[in-house]
C-alpha cells in the first residue's frame, strides 16, 4: 500500500458519502470527488453560489456564463436541480440542512478546530468566501488534505497556529496517508496508507488511537 | 412608487458622491456589467461597494476600481486568479477591505431589507472575523452579533422584468439579486428583456415588483 495520490484520495472520500446526501464539495481538491460519487447513491451536490443537483464541470465549448460552481468554473445542471438566491443558500447551511461539507484546510487541530481562509502572512489579501458558514452550519464538516506540508510539517496539530475558519466542527480529516475521526475522546485512525503505525505516532504530535490497526 | 424604464446613464444618476451600492455578481455571472459601465461615464466615487468579488479581469467591477471610484469594498472573496486590479490597489494602500463571510454578507443585507436590527450569527464563532464584536450563548452555543448592510443604490442584473418591475433571473446568475433588490432605497435592475404586466407566470416571479425602481434593458 502506497500514499494515496489525489484522484484516490478523492475516490476515498467519495465512498464514505451517505447515499441521498445533500453535499457541498468545496473549491479545489475536493471538487474532484464529485466524479467519483456514484449516481445510483441520490447524493445532491450543493454549491454556495445557488443551485442544488449541480452536474459536472463542462468544456468551455459548452459553457453558459450564467451556471457556475463556486469556483466559477462552467458546470451542467443535473434533473431536479434548483436555483436559489445566496440568503436561501446559506440559510440551507446554518439552518443544519446540509449533511455534509468537504473543504481543504492548512490545519486541524486536535478538537477539530479548522483553518483554512488565511495564512495571517502580512502581504496576504485575506479571502474567506462560504468557509466559516459551511465551518459553523454544516451537520458533517470534513476535511480532505495532504497530512504533511511541503516541508514535511503536519497538518494535523495539537492546536491551529494559523486564524481558524471554524472551531471543533470537523469531524473527520481524509489525507493521503491516513483517515482520521475527530471525536469527543480524541483522534481515532481508521485507515492508512503506505505509513505505519510508529512513523504515524512520530511525526504527528496529536495523541492517536490506532488500536485498530 | 412605480418602476420606470431607462437608460443606463439616466438610471445610474441616482448614484452619488460617497454612496454605498450593493453590485450583484457572482464572478461575472449575474454582473451587472452595463449599468457598472454606466456609471464609471456617470462619475460618481468616493463610493463603498458591497459585492462578493472585487473584479474579475478589467471589466464590470474591475474597470469601476480601476477608475479610482472605490474607497472601501465590503466582500467575502476578494482574491482570485483574475483580481488583479483590487489586488494592485490594495497592496498599495488605495483601497479599504473589509472581508465579510459569504453568508453574512447575504444575510446582513437580507436583514437590512427585511427591517432586522441586528441578528445572532454562529458563523465565524472564534476567528479574527468575530473579533470585537458582541458574542451570546443561546441555548448552550456561542453566536456573534452582525448588524445589518444598508444600500444606496443596489445594481443588479436579472433576466426578465415586466413593465411593473417584477423579475425571474436566470441559473445560478441570481446569486445576491433578490437579496440586494430589498436592501437599498434605490434598486436598479438591468435585465434582458422587458415584458407587458401579465407576461410572467406570478407563481414564477422572484423579486416582486415592489423592490425595483428601475428597470434597464440591456438585450443579451
Amino acid at each position: 500500500m502506497t500514499a494515496l495520490d489525489k484522484e484516490a484520495l478523492a475516490r476515498r472520500v467519495a465512498s464514505d458519502i451517505p447515499a441521498g446526501a445533500y453535499v457541498n464539495l468545496g473549491i479545489g481538491q475536493p471538487t474532484a470527488i464529485a466524479r467519483f460519487l456514484d449516481p445510483a447513491s441520490g447524493v445532491v451536490l450543493h454549491t454556495e453560489n445557488g443551485m442544488l443537483g449541480m452536474g459536472e464541470v463542462v468544456p468551455d465549448a459548452e459553457a453558459d456564463q450564467d451556471l457556475t460552481n463556486a469556483g466559477k468554473q462552467p458546470v451542467s445542471e443535473l434533473p431536479g436541480a434548483a436555483y436559489f438566491h445566496h440568503a436561501d443558500s446559506f440559510a440551507m447551511m446554518r439552518g443544519g440542512h446540509l449533511d455534509v461539507c468537504v473543504m481543504g484546510a492548512f490545519q486541524v487541530s486536535a478538537g477539530g478546530d479548522l483553518a483554512n481562509w488565511h495564512t495571517g502572512a502580512p502581504d496576504a489579501i485575506p479571502a474567506v468566501g462560504g468557509a466559516m458558514d459551511l465551518a459553523a452550519g454544516a451537520k458533517e464538516v470534513w476535511v480532505m488534505m495532504t497530512l504533511f506540508a511541503k516541508d514535511g510539517t503536519p497538518k494535523l496539530v495539537p492546536a491551529c497556529t494559523y486564524p481558524l475558519t471554524g472551531k471543533a466542527c470537523v469531524t473527520r480529516v481524509y489525507t493521503d496517508v491516513a483517515t482520521f475521526l475527530i471525536e469527543p475522546s480524541g483522534v481515532r485512525v481508521v485507515d492508512t496508507f503506505g505509513i505505519s503505525a510508529d512513523e504515524l505516532t512520530s511525526r504527528i504530535e496529536v495523541p492517536l488511537d490506532i488500536r485498530v490497526l | 412608487m412605480r418602476t420606470t424604464i431607462t437608460g443606463a446613464l439616466e438610471a445610474v444618476g441616482a448614484v452619488r458622491d460617497g454612496d454605498t451600492v450593493l453590485v450583484g455578481g457572482f464572478g461575472m455571472a449575474g454582473m451587472p456589467v452595463e449599468l457598472i459601465d454606466a456609471l464609471i461615464e456617470h462619475g460618481a466615487g468616493d463610493l463603498t461597494v458591497v459585492s462578493n468579488n472585487a473584479g474579475n479581469g478589467d471589466t464590470g467591477l474591475a474597470a469601476l476600481l480601476a477608475a479610482g471610484r472605490v474607497r472601501k469594498m465590503i466582500c467575502s472573496f476578494p482574491r482570485q486568479s483574475d483580481s488583479w486590479v483590487f489586488d494592485d490597489l490594495y497592496r498599495s494602500g488605495k483601497i479599504e477591505l473589509e472581508v465579510v463571510p459569504q453568508g453574512n454578507l447575504a444575510e446582513r443585507m437580507r436583514a437590512a431589507g427585511a427591517g432586522i436590527g441586528a441578528f445572532y450569527c454562529p458563523t465565524g464563532v472564534g476567528t479574527p472575523l468575530a473579533e470585537g464584536k458582541e458574542t451570546r450563548v443561546i441555548d448552550g452555543r456561542e453566536f456573534v452579533l452582525e448588524y445589518p448592510i444598508h444600500g444606496d443604490v443596489a445594481l443588479i442584473r436579472a433576466h426578465v422584468a415586466d413593465r411593473l418591475g417584477n423579475l425571474v433571473y436566470r441559473k445560478t446568475a441570481r446569486n445576491f439579486g433578490p437579496v440586494m433588490a430589498t436592501a437599498a432605497r434605490v434598486t436598479i435592475a438591468q435585465v434582458s428583456r422587458v415584458v407587458e404586466a401579465g407576461d410572467l407566470d406570478p407563481e414564477a416571479v422572484v423579486t416582486p415588483s415592489i423592490f425595483v425602481n428601475t428597470l434597464v434593458e440591456v438585450p443579451r
